[in-house]
């Protein structure tokens, strides 16, 4: 028989699942009578983030049409889970870092990244269309989970350089069936990183639904398993998101360890443009989450506060509108890409080979552009 | 002057590295106390401290993930994946990562990571600890591979691969950990330079790694037959010396390259066909390739009959279609 110490679970215990969701609006926008384990966000703050929010849903919709019009490749829709990803881009510092996957789109403008450099990757211009050294935000990561190890690496690494810098990663619930998820939370917990895994369970990873991919009686309570601290959390309930994001930014940044947190929220649209849900998922079920909106939740909450109104509405969906217009006019605009670039960032210096694969596409265009 | 071995090499100029800059770090499965299961990094953890020479959860997609993100916090991470097949785990990282965030980021981010692999045979190794896997990391744009086969080599290209700012893959060929030298240590031809180990006249032999001293020591017992070999040791495989090895075989006008790793689309097939695109009209033979067999690496009391032996490439010597020996032209097989 072994004879084993008991865990030191006081460092964690604020920091552990409870049996449901955090809630403090429920799906009318009423506030719940549920225990408030984390302080409630400013009407401030509130009234940002539902800013944000709302500029990010106008984004995506500004996306999606785009890729009907063939402007970009492919765009991956995050209505629905405008809440998680507002709460994720507002718990950080500019000088904290954010993981953001290809759906995380709204967490990346809330980030302050021009939208047009932000499209620039689904655009198919290159891999990655903004600065992530300026941003301090890695490029959108295609690979599921493999961005949870950098952003516990990157975490300890700034925190061993003596800076009060945090990490934010984000996934979805397919990631947390990769090995790289139970890596990255493994090291994080092992090194003590400052770092915040935000899982975004949507439902299902493409097709396949949660059921199918955890039997865990929530993804929150892999944490525990790891000896980091846990939540789980209504995603489409702004005010819980903001809170407990908050809280896990706060905890994090005190020394005490990663979190990882649970965010349990609906993909509205498709997959991608690509996709076809109605053949995996029925409509009532969809009927069901939009009436969960994040959006009219905090609206209805901030207007009963007397925190918004119908100037304020007017003035928001008016800047959201030239928003859009200057994201269609930088998407319409010719953005002529450098064929010479494909050898300039391969390594720091070209290899005598890739100068000679170079020369022979300057051959190529200079032919070019002699027969026209 | 000092007869040290590989792996001591190895561990002076990890040592050297650590003094030299602080932002160095060392990490992995058993580097710490136990100082590596081959011991090159001995010592690391008591003489620098255990924020600098560290052991890590046994996982190796995380240590190549977290080095991806340290590097990001400005750190210059060296971390060992202990036996080459233990480093497939982290593939996905090397490959999607590691390699391309340089590229991904129009240069806005660079990993200057060194994945040490101790790599190939020749050890009596069971399964999944003597794979050549070379050929895999080269294929990956972005990442630079060497293979030293020379204990100041082994000094030199660490020292150099820690300095570079990309990734390195550096692939230390278990059986010459425990080669001696009497050298000192210091400054050698850079990361894509190869070296000449010897001046011939007749034939080239382009190795590298473990394969070099087989090269070698073929040359040797050539001349003794009267044929006088070049032996080209590429030191690095990414980026390829093609000046190096062209002018070789532009003056001996033969080629034969050796390597331990299975032959089909291996590093051997890129040096061959290389050296037939830029010096075709100075060849009066095809290049011959010596190789592993096309097999999973075999247990140990049949890896004999499978690595390229000082035999097996004076064989193909002679099928180098010499004018002198009409009745050993060579025929390639339909």
């Amino acid at each position: 028989m072994t004879l084993m110490e008991p865990v030191g679970a006081p460092q964690y215990q604020k920091f552990l699942p409870a049996d449901h969701a955090v809630q403090y609006l429920d799906t009318a926008g009423e506030l719940t009578e549920s225990e408030a384990r984390y302080p409630r966000p400013s009407d401030d703050r509130l009234v940002e983030m539902y800013r944000n929010m709302f500029l990010g849903r106008r984004f995506d919709q500004q996306a999606t049409a785009l890729t009907k019009q063939g402007r970009l490749a492919v765009y991956p829709s995050a209505r629905g889970q405008d809440a998680c990803q507002i709460a994720g881009a507002m718990c950080l510092r500019p000088t904290d870092w954010m993981f953001p996957t290809y759906r995380d789109s709204m967490a990346l403008m809330a980030r302050g990244i021009d939208q047009v450099e932000l499209l620039g990757m689904l655009a198919g211009e290159w891999h990655c269309g903004y600065d992530p050294a300026r941003y301090r935000s890695a490029p959108q990561c295609t690979p599921l989970a493999t961005q949870l190890l950098h952003a516990a690496g990157v975490a300890y690494g700034e925190n061993r350089k003596g800076r009060d810098t945090i990490a934010l990663a984000f996934c979805g619930d397919g990631a947390t069936s990769e090995g790289d998820f139970h890596e990255a939370l493994n090291f994080a917990g092992v090194f003590k990183a400052p770092v915040i895994f935000l899982v975004q369970n949507n439902g299902f990873a493409i097709s396949v639904p949660i059921a199918k991919q955890s039997a865990a009686p929530s993804l929150a309570h892999k944490g525990v398993g790891y000896g980091i601290g846990s939540e789980q959390v209504d995603g489409n309930d702004p005010v819980a998101m903001l809170a407990v994001m908050d809280e896990a930014a706060r905890f994090v940044r005190a020394g005490n360890g990663p979190v990882i947190v649970e965010a349990q929220t609906y993909r509205i649209d498709a997959h991608t443009n690509a996709d076809d849900p109605t053949r995996y998922r029925d409509a009532g079920e969809v009927e069901k989450w939009l009436g969960r909106d994040p959006l009219a939740r905090l609206e209805k909450y901030l207007r009963e506060k007397g925190l918004f109104d119908d100037d304020a509405a007017a003035a928001l969906a008016a800047e959201a509108e030239a928003s859009a217009s200057a994201l269609r006019e930088g998407m319409n605009a010719e953005r002529p890409a450098d064929p010479t670039d494909l050898f300039r960032y391969v390594f720091a210096e070209p290899t005598p080979q890739l100068r000679e694969q170079q020369a022979q596409v300057e051959a190529e265009l200079a032919a070019e552009s002699e027969e026209h | 002057m000092p007869t040290i071995t590989m792996a001591q090499a190895l561990n002076t100029a990890l040592r050297d590295a650590l003094t030299a800059d602080e932002n160095v770090v060392v990490f992995g499965e058993d580097v710490g106390a136990l100082g590596g299961v081959f011991r090159v990094t001995d010592g690391l953890t008591s003489d620098f401290g255990e924020d600098r020479c560290f052991d890590t959860p046994l996982a190796e997609s995380g240590i190549v993930g977290f080095a991806v993100g340290m590097a990001m916090a400005g750190f210059r991470p060296v971390v060992e994946m202990q036996f080459d097949a233990f480093a497939y785990p982290a593939f996905e990282q090397i490959v999607s990562h590691v390699a391309k965030i340089r590229n991904r980021t129009k240069g806005a981010l660079s990993v200057p990571i060194v994945i040490r692999v101790p790599f190939a045979g020749g050890i009596g190794g069971v399964e999944h600890h003597c794979d050549s896997s070379e050929a895999y990391y080269a294929q990956t744009p972005g990442l630079k591979v060497v293979a030293p086969s020379t204990v100041s080599d082994a000094y030199t290209l660490l020292r150099e691969a820690i300095d570079d700012p990309d990734p390195v893959i550096f692939l230390e060929p278990k059986r010459l950990y425990f080669s001696r030298a009497d050298v000192e240590l210091g400054a050698g031809p850079p990361i894509g330079k190869a070296a000449v180990r010897r001046q011939g006249r007749d034939a080239t032999i382009v190795a590298y790694g473990p394969s070099a001293s087989v090269a070698l020591e073929t040359a040797e017992a050539a001349a003794a037959e009267g044929r006088d070999l070049e032996v080209i040791d590429l030191r690095s495989i990414v980026p390829f010396d093609d000046e190096t090895v062209m002018a070789s075989v532009r003056k001996t006008g033969r080629c034969i390259v050796v390597q331990e790793a299975q032959g089909f689309a291996g590093v051997g097939a890129e040096v061959a066909a290389r050296v037939q695109e830029r010096c075709f009209h100075y060849l009066h033979a095809p290049v011959l390739r010596v190789s592993g067999f096309d097999i999973p690496y075999p247990p140990p009391k049949l890896e004999r009959f499978h690595l390229p032996s000082v035999d097996r490439v004076l064989d193909s010597v002679e099928r180098l279609q010499w004018n002198d020996t009409a009745d050993t032209r060579w025929a390639v097989p339909v």
